[in-house]
C-alpha cells in the first residue's frame, strides 16, 4: 500500500516537473495538473494509511480502527481550488496564444525590443494562429 | 464579546461585496464605482477600528463557528495584523481612487469585483491563525490577481500574465507539499499548535519538520520575491496596469508577514529540528535580491520594469532586516515594509500617468514632453526621493532604523554595504532616468500644431485634479510615517513585542473560551459537560493548554 502510494505521488511528480520545464502552453497546462494530483495523493496519505477504515470515531473512540478526517477535508479544498486554478490557466493561456499566436511560457526571447503593447502591435503576426500553416515545433 | 466578530469583517465586507459588484452592478459602471468606493472607504473604517482593539488589549481570538483552537479555524487580531489590515485597506482606497479617476477600472469587465476580491484574500492572509487557511487565502488572493494582472488585454501582457499564473501555481503546489509534509509530522496546522508541537517533536521525525519549513520558505519567498525565485516579479510588474501593480506593492508584503509569523511564532531559533537554518539561507537570498534589485534599476530600459527592480530592491532590504530575527531588527523592518508600500505605489500611480501621455511609452529616452510636465516631474521626483532612501521622506528613516537595527549582527558588515552601496546605485539609476524623462525631454523640438487646426482626437489630456491627487496622497503617506515616526515606531514596538511573545501567543490562541456568554440548551449543555470531562484530563497538562486531548484524538 505505502509503496504504491509513494511511488505514484514520485512519478506524478517527476512527470509534473519534467512537463512544467517544456516552458510550452499545452505541456504546462498538464504538467501542473499532474503536479496538482501528485500533490493531492501526498495530501491524502499525510494522515497516515488506513485500511478499511471509515473516517469517523467510534462510540468514544473505541470503535476500532479509523482514519484521520483532516487529510481528506484537506485533499477536498486542495482538489477544488486546483481544478479552478487549472480552468483558469487554460482560459489564459488560449487567450495568450490566440492573440499573440505563440504558445511559449518564456516571454522573454519572444518580444522584439521596441515591441510596445498596444492596438497596432496586436496580432503582428497572424490574424488566427489557428489557420497559421506553420509546423508547431516540439524541441525548442 | 460582540467586538471579536469585527475581527472577520475585513474578510466578509469584500466577500459580500464582490459577487454583488460581479452580477448585479457589472452593467452599471457608475453603481459598481459607487459601491466598490464605499466597499474600500468601509474596509478603511473596520480596518481603524481594528486598530483600537486591538490597540486597547492583547491577541483577540476569533473562532470560527466558535470551534477551540486546534480543531476550528482561528482568526488572530494583534498590533501587527492590524496594522496590515490598516496598510491594506489604506492603499486599496488609494488605488481605487486612482483606477476611478484615470478610468482604468473601465478597460476590462470586472475589475471592481476582482479588487474586492484581492483585498478579501490579502486581509484575510493578514489575519488568520491557521497555516491551512493561509493557503486558501493566498489561493484567494492570487486568483483574484491573475484576474487583475490581464485587465485591460494586450498581447504582452497576456504572456506576461501567464507566465505569472504559471509561476504561482507551481509555488501553491509547493504550499500544499510544504502543509502535507508539515501535518504528516506534527498532526496539526494551527499555527499556535505547531509551534507547541515542533518543539516536541521526536527526533527520527525532525528531518521532516526541517523539509517543510524550508519548502514554506520557499513559498514565501517566491510572494516576498526573494532571489532565487524573485525572477517573476519584473515580467509581471512592468507588464500589469499600472494601478495593478501599485496594489500588487502589499502583495509582495504578504511574503514578508508569513516570514515573520512563521519563523519567529513557529520555527523559532530553539527549535532543534530547524535551529538557525533558515535564517542563514534567508540572509543569503536577501543579500543576493538586494543587489540584483540595485543593478536592475540601473539597467532598466523601462520606466515600468526599473519601477519593478526597486521593487526587488526594496523587498530585498526588507529581508535582510527580517533575517537578523531580533526585536530591533524587525521593528525596523515593519517600520521600512509600511514605508516601501506607499514608495512603491506612488511611484507606479505616477508612472501611470506618465506612461498614458507618452509617445514612446514607457521606453526610458527622451521624447518631446508631455503636458503637465512639470507637475510629474515634481512627482515623480518625491517618490523616487522616498523611494532611494533620501530625506525627508519616510525612506531615508526606514533605512537607518534597519542599518542601526543591524548593527549588533554578525552579518552588519555585509549588510550594511549591500544597503547602502544598492541605495546609491538606486539613486543613480532614478537621477538617469528622472533627467531623461523630464528634463533632457524639455530640449526636444515639439512639433507646434498648426493654428486653428482641431485638436487631434487621441491627444493625451491633462490630468485633473482627482487623477493626480493619490499618487500626492501616497507622497503624503511617507511624510506622514517621517512626521509621526515616534507614534509608529512605539506602535510597532508593542506589534514586535507580541510577536516575540510565543507563549503569550500560544495562551491566547489555545486557552479554551469562557462559556459564559453562551446560550444553553440541550444539546451544548452536553457538549459543556463533555468539555469539562475533558479539561479533567488537560488540566494535568503542565501548560494547563489541551494538548494532551489533541494527541489522544490524534493518535
Amino acid at each position: 500500500m505505502e509503496i504504491v502510494v509513494a511511488s505514484s505521488v514520485g512519478v506524478l511528480t517527476a512527470g509534473g516537473v519534467y512537463l512544467i520545464l517544456r516552458l510550452r502552453a499545452f505541456p504546462v497546462i498538464l504538467g501542473i495538473a499532474m503536479l496538482s494530483y501528485a500533490v493531492n495523493v501526498f495530501l491524502f496519505s499525510t494522515g497516515g494509511l488506513a485500511v478499511d477504515a471509515a473516517p469517523i470515531l467510534g462510540d468514544h473512540g473505541e470503535g476500532g480502527p479509523y482514519t484521520d478526517p483532516l487529510p481528506q477535508a484537506l485533499v477536498l479544498t486542495a482538489i477544488v481550488i486546483s481544478f479552478g486554478m487549472t480552468a483558469v490557466l487554460v482560459m489564459i493561456a488560449l487567450g495568450a496564444y490566440l492573440d499573440v499566436g505563440d504558445d511559449h511560457i518564456n516571454m522573454g526571447a519572444a518580444l522584439p525590443e521596441g515591441e510596445t503593447d498596444g492596438p497596432e502591435g496586436r496580432n503582428s503576426h497572424s490574424p488566427n494562429p489557428l489557420e497559421d500553416d506553420a509546423p508547431v515545433r516540439f524541441n525548442p | 464579546m460582540i467586538e471579536t466578530h469585527w475581527i472577520i469583517a475585513p474578510v466578509v465586507l469584500p466577500a459580500i461585496l464582490a459577487p454583488l459588484l460581479a452580477w448585479v452592478m457589472r452593467h452599471d459602471i457608475v453603481l459598481a464605482r459607487s459601491a466598490s468606493l464605499a466597499g474600500a472607504g468601509g474596509l478603511v473604517a473596520i480596518a481603524v477600528g481594528l486598530l483600537n482593539l486591538a490597540a486597547g488589549s492583547g491577541e483577540q481570538v476569533y473562532r470560527l463557528g466558535d470551534w477551540p483552537a486546534p480543531f476550528g479555524i482561528t482568526l488572530v487580531l494583534d498590533h501587527l495584523s492590524a496594522a496590515m489590515v490598516l496598510l491594506t485597506s489604506v492603499l486599496g482606497l488609494i488605488v481605487l481612487i486612482h483606477a476611478v479617476a484615470t478610468g482604468w477600472d473601465n478597460r476590462g469587465r470586472h475589475f471592481h469585483a476582482l479588487f474586492q476580491f484581492q483585498l478579501m484574500g490579502i486581509c484575510g492572509a493578514f489575519l488568520t491563525g491557521d497555516a491551512f487557511n493561509l493557503f486558501v487565502f493566498f489561493e484567494i488572493l492570487l486568483i483574484a490577481s491573475y484576474g487583475l494582472m490581464i485587465h485591460g488585454g494586450g498581447r504582452v501582457r497576456l504572456q506576461a500574465g501567464l507566465q505569472y499564473v504559471v509561476m504561482n501555481l507551481a509555488g501553491s503546489t509547493l504550499f500544499l507539499f510544504a502543509l502535507g509534509t508539515l501535518y504528516a509530522a506534527t498532526g496539526t496546522l494551527n499555527i499556535a499548535d505547531l509551534a507547541v508541537k515542533v518543539r516536541e517533536i521526536a527526533p527520527e521525525d525532525a528531518a521532516l519538520v526541517r523539509v517543510a519549513a524550508m519548502l514554506l520558505l520557499i513559498v514565501f519567498a517566491i510572494k516576498a520575491a526573494v532571489f532565487p525565485v524573485q525572477f517573476w516579479l519584473p515580467t509581471t510588474y512592468s507588464n500589469a496596469p499600472a494601478p495593478v501593480a501599485a496594489l500588487f506593492a502589499v502583495m509582495t508584503k504578504v511574503g514578508a508577514y508569513a516570514i515573520l509569523r512563521f519563523y519567529i511564532i513557529v520555527f523559532g531559533p530553539d527549535v532543534a529540528a530547524t535551529g538557525t537554518l533558515p535564517e542563514k539561507w534567508l540572509f543569503a537570498g536577501a543579500t543576493i535580491t538586494t543587489v540584483i534589485g540595485a543593478f536592475g534599476v540601473l539597467g532598466a530600459r523601462r520606466l515600468m520594469s526599473m519601477i519593478s527592480f526597486s521593487v526587488i530592491f526594496s523587498m530585498g532590504t526588507l529581508m535582510l532586516a527580517i533575517s537578523a530575527f531580533t526585536p530591533d531588527a524587525t521593528l525596523a523592518a515593519l517600520y521600512y515594509l509600511l514605508h516601501s508600500t506607499f514608495a512603491t505605489a506612488a511611484l507606479f500611480l505616477v508612472a501611470c500617468h506618465i506612461l498614458a501621455r507618452r509617445p514612446s511609452a514607457d521606453l526610458l529616452h527622451a521624447s518631446p514632453p508631455t503636458v503637465q510636465n512639470g507637475i510629474f516631474a515634481a512627482l515623480f521626483f518625491a517618490a523616487a526621493i522616498g523611494m532611494a532612501g533620501m530625506p525627508p521622506l519616510s525612506g531615508f528613516l526606514g533605512k537607518l532604523v534597519v542599518l542601526k537595527a543591524l548593527i549588533p549582527w554578525e552579518h552588519a558588515e555585509i549588510a550594511w554595504v549591500v544597503i547602502l552601496g544598492g541605495s546609491l546605485v538606486t539613486i543613480v539609476g532614478f537621477a538617469r532616468a528622472g533627467s531623461m524623462l523630464f528634463w533632457k525631454s524639455t530640449a526636444e523640438p515639439v512639433t507646434e500644431p498648426e493654428e486653428d487646426a482641431p485638436e487631434p482626437e487621441d491627444a493625451p489630456r491633462p490630468a485633473t485634479a482627482l487623477a493626480l491627487a493619490p499618487a500626492a496622497v501616497c507622497i503624503l503617506m511617507m511624510a506622514l510615517l517621517s512626521a509621526l515616526a515616534g507614534p509608529v515606531t512605539r506602535y510597532l514596538g508593542v506589534a514586535v513585542a507580541q510577536l516575540y511573545d510565543r507563549e503569550g501567543y500560544i495562551a491566547a490562541v489555545l486557552t479554551p473560551p469562557e462559556d459564559g456568554d453562551r446560550p444553553v440548551d440541550a444539546g451544548i449543555a452536553l457538549e459543556a459537560e463533555e468539555a469539562a470531562a475533558q479539561e479533567d484530563v488537560t488540566v494535568e497538562d503542565e501548560d494547563g493548554l489541551t494538548t494532551g486531548v489533541i494527541e489522544e484524538v490524534g493518535q
